[in-house]
């Protein structure tokens, strides 16, 4: 049963299945484990990280193709569910509608470009996504009469969302259960349904095309399989789902703007991800991305305490002083990339 | 006589002012075996590029069944049966030699679109997959990945993948080069083996004599992109055109 639900696809390392049990208890306890909005908050982006990066995966890892546009599918799923909100007014159809839009339209803008550019070099279908991806950026940033510009947009989400929504007097375990909990439920949710989803689709036959086409395209062609096709198909597939995930992001934070979903910091960030967690294993996202959100939120804080224990000791406080948390973030990739050239998943699977 | 399963029609290709494959009409019956043989560069692979859709031509036509292909994707003529095994070994490296196998199997059953059910399920592909493997002696070495495998063992894998294919239109490019003088005959029994199909016809550029002697049915001798000679076995290697052929003086001299 449980086998069937990773879609025969299991961690198949024992110290892999304790860490990726340990991150889903965490994120699924989240709320109660680490309360606190800061905290949640960084669970929250956690869950639709991962679902961001193991649809990058899913066209890097497995079917080999290399697109700079994945922020942008992202953030037209974030902007899809942030427009209709602004003109529906609240409510749950808006968020469906938003989402739905996203991601019919990064679908459809994926099927272009695949089959403009796919049938062509590698180095040129990622030279196109870069060129679309910072098009649509300028765009969205200039376009401030729709889309807010840099300032990006505020809107409202169903009240049964919010914090101002509670849902039981008394607090269960020391937690206020209102809609703020209901919502971070809802992400979780729907980040596990679609990462299963996702593990899904890599290990079925199309999946396993996606593979050999990786391996050797030249000679999946020829025992009958035309790459153009699934190449595209796999562009649309993780373009919808960065979509969803971009969705899903947008109903949480009650904000879009360029920085938090289109910009190419992001999708820096989603590449060293799916490096740092190992390429083409699906469970390398859920440990790439909780990895770097938590270096990325919490590194600062353990520098500071780091450098005031140290206190007295010559240059060591200077060294990890909190400011300079980007140089040690950075030496911390360096590392990992070099002992772990595999990623992680590769690693402790005991493969290099 | 019936109608060929596979012919050429003035199949012809340039690349800028060469020509390397010029004007080969060639037909090719179901139940035979044909060898076809010529000095380096004469066009043997490139003719072949030319059947299977590689490459495509610049002039004249490739049927199959009475159908023309001549402009079709190389996937979709291997769906209507041109199977091809490459000379230089071109497998998917990283995957295992039971998932190559596989693949074949999976895309003769169209179930390359299926996204939601697990690969792993499909009994059918995968007893199929296995019964080549068995047939071809590799079944012990199913689990590892192609990229640790002997070269041997890859030209096999090679062959195993045309087997699975299933194809109307067998091609062979020196399906044993770089083998060694142990492993080679095993290679050879297997195709062999597929010449007792009288439904299909196999192709084959071969370099070593006795492999087309025990083999062949015929010989087509390839010459500058031209066919130079064309018959049964014993007549073509008896004349002139192969005899100066293969002492490698140009024919211009003869």
């Amino acid at each position: 049963m449980l086998t069937r639900l990773l879609s025969g696809d299991t961690p198949r390392s024992l110290p892999l299945t304790l860490i990726l049990l340990a991150i889903l208890v965490s994120l699924a306890l989240a709320p109660f484990l680490f309360p606190g909005t800061r905290s949640v908050d960084t669970a929250a982006r956690i869950c639709v990280f991962i679902v961001l990066v193991a649809s990058y995966d899913l066209m890097l890892g497995y079917a080999g193709i290399v697109s700079f546009a994945h922020t942008m599918f992202f953030g037209m799923g974030a902007y899809g569910v942030a427009l209709a909100s602004i003109h529906m007014g609240r409510g749950f159809d808006a968020l469906i509608v938003g989402t739905l839009a996203g991601g019919i339209a990064a679908a459809a803008l994926a099927l272009v470009i695949g089959l403009f550019s796919l049938r062509v070099r590698a180095i040129f279908f990622a030279m196109i996504t870069l060129a679309v991806a910072s098009a649509v950026a300028v765009l969205v940033s200039q376009l401030s009469g729709l889309t807010g510009g840099e300032d990006g947009l505020n809107y409202k989400i169903p009240r049964a969302l919010t914090s101002a929504q509670k849902y039981m007097d008394e607090k269960l375990f020391g937690v206020r259960v209102n809609g703020k909990l209901l919502n971070y439920y809802l992400v979780f949710a729907c980040s596990t349904l679609l990462f299963l989803l996702l593990l899904r689709i890599v290990n079925s036959p199309f999946g396993r095309v996606l593979q050999s086409i990786r391996e050797n395209d030249f000679r999946a062609e020829a025992i009958g399989y035309r790459v153009v096709y699934y190449r595209t198909a796999a562009t649309c597939l993780s373009a919808v789902a960065a979509a969803l995930a971009g969705s899903l992001y947008a109903i949480w934070l009650r904000y879009v703007g360029p920085d938090t979903t289109l910009s190419f910091e992001i999708m820096v960030d989603i590449l060293l991800m799916v490096v740092i967690g190992g390429m083409g294993t699906m469970y390398g996202a859920v440990i790439g991305a909780t990895l770097f959100i938590v270096a990325q939120n919490y590194l600062q804080t353990l520098m500071g305490a780091a450098a005031e224990g140290l206190e007295g000791v010559p240059v060591l406080p200077l060294l990890l002083n909190p400011d300079r948390w980007l140089l040690w973030l950075g030496v911390l990739f360096v590392l990992s990339v070099y002992f772990f050239p595999t990623g992680v998943v590769g690693r402790l699977r005991g493969r290099g | 006589m019936p109608s060929p399963l596979l012919s050429t029609r003035d199949l012809t290709v340039r690349f800028g002012g060469h020509v390397a494959v010029d004007h080969v009409t060639c037909d090719f019956h179901a139940g035979q075996l044909t060898a076809i043989v010529g000095p380096n560069g004469a066009g043997k692979t490139t003719y072949f590029n030319l059947i299977s859709g590689q490459i495509p031509a610049t002039e004249g036509s490739v049927t199959l069944k009475d159908r023309e292909i001549t402009r079709l994707p190389v996937a979709d003529r291997t769906d209507l049966g041109i199977g091809r095994a490459f000379q230089l070994t071109n497998l998917f490296p990283g995957l295992s030699v039971f998932e190559n196998v596989r693949l074949v199997m999976q895309a003769r059953r169209k179930k390359g679109f299926d996204l939601f059910s697990m690969a792993a399920a499909h009994d059918g592909i995968n007893d199929a997959a296995r019964d080549v493997l068995l047939r071809v002696g590799l079944w012990d070495l199913s689990g590892q990945s192609v990229s640790e495998l002997s070269h041997g063992n890859q030209r096999k894998l090679e062959v195993a993948m045309l087997i699975a294919l299933d194809p109307v239109v067998y091609m062979f490019d020196e399906p044993t080069a770089g083998m060694s003088v142990d492993e080679a005959p095993v290679v050879l029994e297997l195709i062999a083996q597929l010449k007792a199909d009288t439904s299909r016809t196999i192709l084959l550029v071969e370099h070593k004599m006795d492999v087309i002697r025990t083999l062949a049915d015929r010989i087509i001798v390839l010459h500058n992109g031209a066919l130079a000679a064309d018959g049964p076995p014993a007549e073509v290697m008896a004349s002139d055109v192969v005899q100066e052929a293969y002492m490698g003086k140009a024919l211009e001299d003869v």
